[in-house]
């Protein structure tokens, strides 16, 4: 199967110059398939984080190759990485971010409007339509604040799904959730993985929901293990 | 662009209190400007007003003559004793050709030859000392309005007639159809029937001025038909000192503006207005200020979703326009505020200083060109304000930012 990503020898290392140069990646070989359903674990420190940034191109590597889609991203400027993102990538994170300011179908809308600067009507379809699919279909036009916690953090994933990306990268996405609700949002993730056909990278301190995953990807001391 | 305009419209009402903070700002300072300006403008357009109905623009005399002191042989050498002729002989001979002249030069609205003197009016017993102006009436009051200073009589000058100020006419006891005697310096008298009693607003020309028939005074002060001043009217009351300077080299003849016959209300006028700027320059300032610091504030408070917003791969420019578009907004909308409470303000000013017969103070000038001009300062001041927390938005990190 196609790849939707690959690291090869990717190395991070933060501060030098005066402060000491701390390498929190010491050299990452990773390959995630297209559709792929993978979970990310690692304790605290073990440069998880980190490792999802620069698949995340919030970040470059200090060391070592990136390619995202086919393309090479490890030394693209900023400009460049923040037009792949919104293209190729979706982000899910652990406290949901939705925009106060906006009803859940505009914050469903919120990366199409970022990207090309205005939506047209069948975004609107495709937004409504993800919103019913996912049992939002009477709260689209209400503010994150009158929305439950699974349901913000339904309306993030739907989100992160709005642009049709090839990866969606999910930040402990059940973690600020009670454990119901997070077997609710862990299902629907599955379900949206088969149905959207779009690779999921999820970051993960629970054992039993990455045992659930395809795929489990252990880091520790910024190293994969297996 | 569509993502700027909802993002911003949403933030700004999001940030409700905020928002009305900046607002507030910009209103009280819109309105301190636009009511100083109005007060200011309509100040001095009054104070010009007054001083300017009874005078020139632009005054031509013949230029003074000085006595030039011949190289003498000797030890001593003198390098100036230069002392004034007297003026006596100092006319316009040709007075035609030189209103022709001044008249050629672009610029001059009007002008009007005048032959004015000294002399003395008499009646029953009681003189006064007064100025004798000798006009041709119809020339002058293009130069001079005077349909709107009659109080009595009619505004004519027929041979033998003549136009006296309203306090000349209260002392000697003086209406339409009585006649008086005037004598001038030269000894000659004319009796004359006054046709109309004029008031300048001025006490000394209301006690001194007759006007009389051009004709009437040059003999009475033995002119000939030489003329004593051209009297100029300008299309532009400001640009005065450059047009005397252009007469003084068409003609001649020295040349006096309006604004160095008045230098003390020039001076006073001008520091009125560098005060007025001060004010209107540092409340701007303030205001500007007031915006950044709250834009600031508000950069902060929201840098999640701006690193949500740049995750999701919005471009920098985007975030940057966001609050440049803050800041144009509250500038546009605190300036609209703000012209309306200056303007209620100014007029609410006319209405309470009053004179004691009830008429205002003077007239306050609101024109559409200070609302317009004060709305686009202030729009341009608000985008000028919102650059430094637009940039600093623009530039946050967004793994940084989302960590918070």
């Amino acid at each position: 199967m196609a790849e939707v990503m690959r690291l090869q020898g990717v190395r991070k290392a933060y501060g030098g110059g005066a402060s000491p140069l701390v390498e929190v990646l010491h050299g990452i070989d990773l390959t995630l398939p297209e559709q792929a359903f993978a979970a990310l674990v690692g304790p605290s420190g073990s440069g998880k984080s980190t490792l999802l940034n620069l698949i995340g191109l919030l970040e470059l590597p200090t060391a070592g190759e990136i390619w995202l889609a086919g393309e090479p991203v490890h030394a693209a400027t900023d400009t460049v990485r923040t037009a792949l993102r919104n293209r190729y990538l979706g982000f899910v994170f652990q406290f949901h971010h939705l925009l106060p300011a906006f009803t859940a179908e505009e914050n469903v809308l919120m990366p199409v409007l970022a990207g090309r600067g205005s939506v047209t009507s069948d975004d609107r379809r495709r937004a409504r339509a993800l919103l019913e699919r996912t049992g939002l279909g009477t709260h689209a036009h209400k503010r994150p604040v009158q929305l439950s916690g699974g349901q913000q953090q339904r309306v993030a994933i739907v989100r992160a799904l709005m642009n049709r990306p090839r990866l969606v990268l999910a930040d402990e996405p059940t973690g600020n959730l009670d454990s119901h609700t997070a077997l609710d949002v862990f299902a629907l993730l599955r379900e949206l993985n088969r149905e959207e056909g779009t690779a999921f990278l999820i970051v993960t301190h629970d054992p039993a929901l990455a045992a659930r995953c395809e795929r489990r990807i252990a880091i520790r001391d910024g190293r994969l293990i297996d | 662009m569509r993502f700027i305009w909802t993002v911003a419209w949403r933030l700004l009402r999001e940030g409700r209190f905020q928002t009305a903070l900046i607002l507030g700002g910009v209103t009280v300072g819109v309105a301190v400007v636009v009511y100083i300006t109005a007060i200011v403008n309509g100040l001095q357009a009054n104070i010009i007003d007054r001083t300017l109905s009874a005078q020139a623009h632009v005054v031509l005399r013949p230029a003074e003559r000085l006595n030039q002191r011949g190289s003498e042989p000797g030890d001593v050498l003198t390098l100036a004793d230069v002392r004034k002729r007297t003026q006596r002989e100092a006319t316009v001979a040709d007075a035609a050709t030189v209103l022709a002249t001044v008249r050629a030069v672009p610029g001059v609205a009007a002008a009007a030859a005048l032959a004015a003197g000294p002399g003395v009016a008499q009646q029953g017993g009681v003189r006064k000392a007064v100025v004798l102006l000798g006009v041709d009436l119809a020339g002058y009051q293009q130069v001079i309005r005077l349909d709107d200073k009659l109080r009595e009589g009619v505004l004519a000058l027929p041979a033998g007639a003549a136009l006296i100020g309203s306090e000349l006419a209260a002392d000697l006891g003086l209406s339409p159809g009585s006649r008086l005697r005037l004598q001038s310096a030269q000894g000659e008298t004319l009796s004359v029937r006054v046709a109309g009693v004029l008031d300048y607003g001025i006490q000394d020309l209301n006690r001194r001025r007759v006007l009389l028939p051009l004709r009437d005074a040059q003999s009475l002060l033995g002119l000939g038909l030489d003329v004593t001043e051209i009297d100029v009217r300008a299309e532009r009351l400001f640009e005065a000192e450059a047009l005397a300077a252009d007469l003084h080299r068409a003609t001649g003849l020295a040349a006096d503006s309006w604004q160095v016959a008045n230098g003390q209300l020039v001076t006073a006028l001008r520091s009125q207005s560098a005060s007025s700027l001060m004010i209107r320059v540092f409340v701007t300032v303030a205001v500007a200020l007031g915006i950044a610091s709250v834009l600031v504030v508000s950069v902060v408070q929201r840098q999640r979703e701006i690193g949500i917003l740049r995750a999701m791969g919005t471009p920098r420019q985007r975030i940057l326009g966001v609050f440049l578009l803050q800041g144009a907004l509250v500038g546009f909308g605190g300036s609209l505020l703000g012209a309306g409470l200056g303007g209620a303000l100014a007029v609410g000013f006319t209405r309470l200083a009053r004179n004691a017969d009830g008429t205002p103070l003077f007239p306050i000038v609101l024109q559409a060109e200070l609302f317009v001009s004060t709305a686009l300062l202030a729009t341009a001041v608000g985008v000028l304000a919102a650059w430094l927390p637009a940039l600093r938005a623009a530039r946050l990190d967004p793994v940084e930012a989302i960590r918070g």
